[in-house]
């Protein structure tokens, strides 16, 4: 067996496709939350429980209705990401003209409503999904064995990143959004319905965030905290990342999820609190974040 | 035509406008003067519906606008130039250029719009809206309004703090566009400017209407107009 610096090379490369993979859902989910907090000046605590919805509704189409994996990608994202436009027009734009912290406070009341519901239903203990037969497997790379199903998940991820990227920077729709987000105002007052484009950014930010729950059922098991355990982290990636940063988000999610692979394996003691050690050091070295626009 | 009556306008507890009345007949240019603070940037974006509270009553061709929302004025056919341009740095040239939406057909194509600012197709490909001079800010903000099809153009002071070359290539702009219908309510310090583009001014202070002057008798009102001014 080969080693790395004193380190057996599968172990090493097996925590770096677990940073790699943790960091794909922490990409995707922070780039949602960066989008919404740009447009709705609202960060959105519901984030992480509306992931959890994502998987939970394709654990449930499986289940009840024989709907598989690849239709789910579609329509649990399509499902919640209806979920989420209602939640905006109904209860989250009446707070627009109101501080920061009501958002802030509704959210996460929100969020402890919806995994409260889904802990009532099924329990908090967790329920399997099963990986699809075409991604069954694993793929011999050379220096380790790639589980071909998380080398789906980290490819999907990233196809997703950049499209979202892709869109926001680079079509006529994006510019609208930046735009707004700079001078929502004087935006509506060139004819651009603006509250309507505010609840689409919604309800884009929630169907990506449960894309994500549906990449994660059959990694981590089916259960109403999934959302909460990673939504900490996710946080972090946006600060870090600066508010509001479309490819600082994309970027930092996926580094901060290296970063973490690797302190499991050279110290782990350290790898839950690595995350947050790093905010410290870039909120010190740079208040608005690695990629954060001055203002 | 733009009929204003009665407008009223607040900032939370501080009231602005009180009973503005003027009216803008479809062609016209039409400036309002004023001190700083006589309430003209106001004015315009009580028409525009961008203040907090707002009564009264603004008619374009007939319909009452005063209730709406700014994207229903827009669509109206009223375009807003603001005093500070409004030129978005997270957009490109261009992109700035396309942002405001094409409401009603009739208006300027993009070509037309770089033959007028012929400095903007040099910067079209500029990455940040907001690294193009002062001078070329001016002209983003004034040409973009021109592609909507929007016909009556509200123009807060657009020669605020430009070179005199500049200041002149607006004034041939407003001339041009007057020529191919447009209506325009012009805010401006400077009235000697107003005067070569106006067909009539209103006088503003504290949030009212005060006086109208012809522009040919602009002469005649001097000593009356420096003492409005304060200049
Ligand atoms: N956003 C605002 N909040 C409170 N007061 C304002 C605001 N904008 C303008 N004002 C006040 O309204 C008055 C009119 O301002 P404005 O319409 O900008 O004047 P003008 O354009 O004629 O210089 C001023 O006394 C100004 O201080
Ligand atoms: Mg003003």
């Amino acid at each position: 067996m080969f080693t790395i610096l004193g380190i057996p090379g599968p172990l090493l490369f097996g925590q770096l496709l677990l940073g790699v993979i943790n960091g794909a859902f922490y990409a995707m989910l922070s780039l949602g939350l960066a989008v919404i907090f740009g447009m709705l000046n609202i960060i959105n605590f519901a984030h992480g429980a509306l992931f959890m919805m994502g998987a939970f509704v394709s654990w449930m189409l499986l289940n009840y209705l024989g709907i598989g994996y690849f239709p789910s990608l579609i329509l649990s994202p399509l499902i919640v990401g209806v979920f989420g436009l209602v939640l905006e027009k109904t209860i989250i734009s009446r707070l627009y003209k109101l501080d920061h912290v009501y958002g802030l406070l509704l959210t996460f009341g929100l969020a402890l409503v919806i995994e409260g519901l889904f802990r009532n239903a099924y329990g908090s203990s967790g329920m399997p999904y099963r990986i699809p037969d075409a991604l069954q497997g694993a793929t011999n790379l050379g220096f380790m064995f790639l589980p071909n199903y998380r080398g789906w998940v980290v490819l999907v991820a990233i196809v997703v990143c950049l499209a979202t990227w892709a869109i926001i920077e680079k079509t006529f729709l994006g510019a609208r959004l930046r735009a707004a987000t700079e001078n929502a105002p004087l935006v509506q007052a060139f004819g651009v319905d603006v509250p309507r484009l505010i609840t689409l950014t919604y309800a884009g930010g929630i169907a990506l965030a449960a894309f994500a729950g549906v990449l994660a059922a059959p990694i981590y098991s089916v259960n109403p905290n999934m959302g909460s355990s990673f939504i900490n982290t996710v946080f972090a990636v946006v600060v870090i990342g600066g508010m509001g940063s479309i490819m600082g988000s994309i970027v930092t999610g996926f580094g901060l999820g290296v970063i973490e692979g690797l302190t499991k394996v050279f110290y782990p003691q350290a790898s839950a609190t690595v995350i947050f050690l790093v905010m410290v050091i870039v909120l010190l070295a740079m208040p608005r974040g690695l990629f954060g626009k001055a203002v | 035509m733009l009929e204003v009556k009665g407008l009223n306008a607040w900032y939370g507890e501080s009231h602005i406008l009180h009973g503005v009345d003027f009216e803008v007949r479809d062609g016209e240019v039409v400036t309002l003067l004023g001190r700083n603070g006589a309430g003209k940037t106001t004015t315009m974006k009580s028409i525009m519906g961008l203040v907090p509270r707002r009564e009264g009553s603004v008619r374009y061709n007939g319909t009452e606008t005063v209730g709406l929302a700014p994207n229903f004025i827009a669509k109206a056919g009223i375009a807003f130039c603001p005093e500070e341009r409004g030129i978005f740095g997270s957009l490109s040239v261009s992109e700035n250029l396309m942002l405001p939406p094409i409401v009603a057909p009739g208006g300027l194509s993009v070509d037309e719009i770089y033959t007028l600012f012929p400095n903007l197709r040099e910067r079209a490909g500029t990455s940040q809206g907001t690294k193009l001079s002062g001078g070329e800010q001016q002209m983003l903000a004034i040409g973009r309004i021109l592609r909507t099809g929007a016909k009556m153009l509200l123009l807060d002071e657009p020669t605020e703090g430009l070179a005199p070359v500049i200041v002149q290539q607006i004034g041939r702009t407003i001339r041009e566009i007057k020529a191919r219908g447009f209506t325009v309510l012009l805010v401006e310090q400077n009235f000697r400017f107003a005067a070569t583009v106006a067909d009539r001014h209103y006088v503003m202070e504290h949030g009212r209407i005060i006086d109208m002057i012809p522009n040919a008798q602009l002469e005649a009102n001097m000593d009356k107009l420096h003492d409005y001014l304060g200049v």
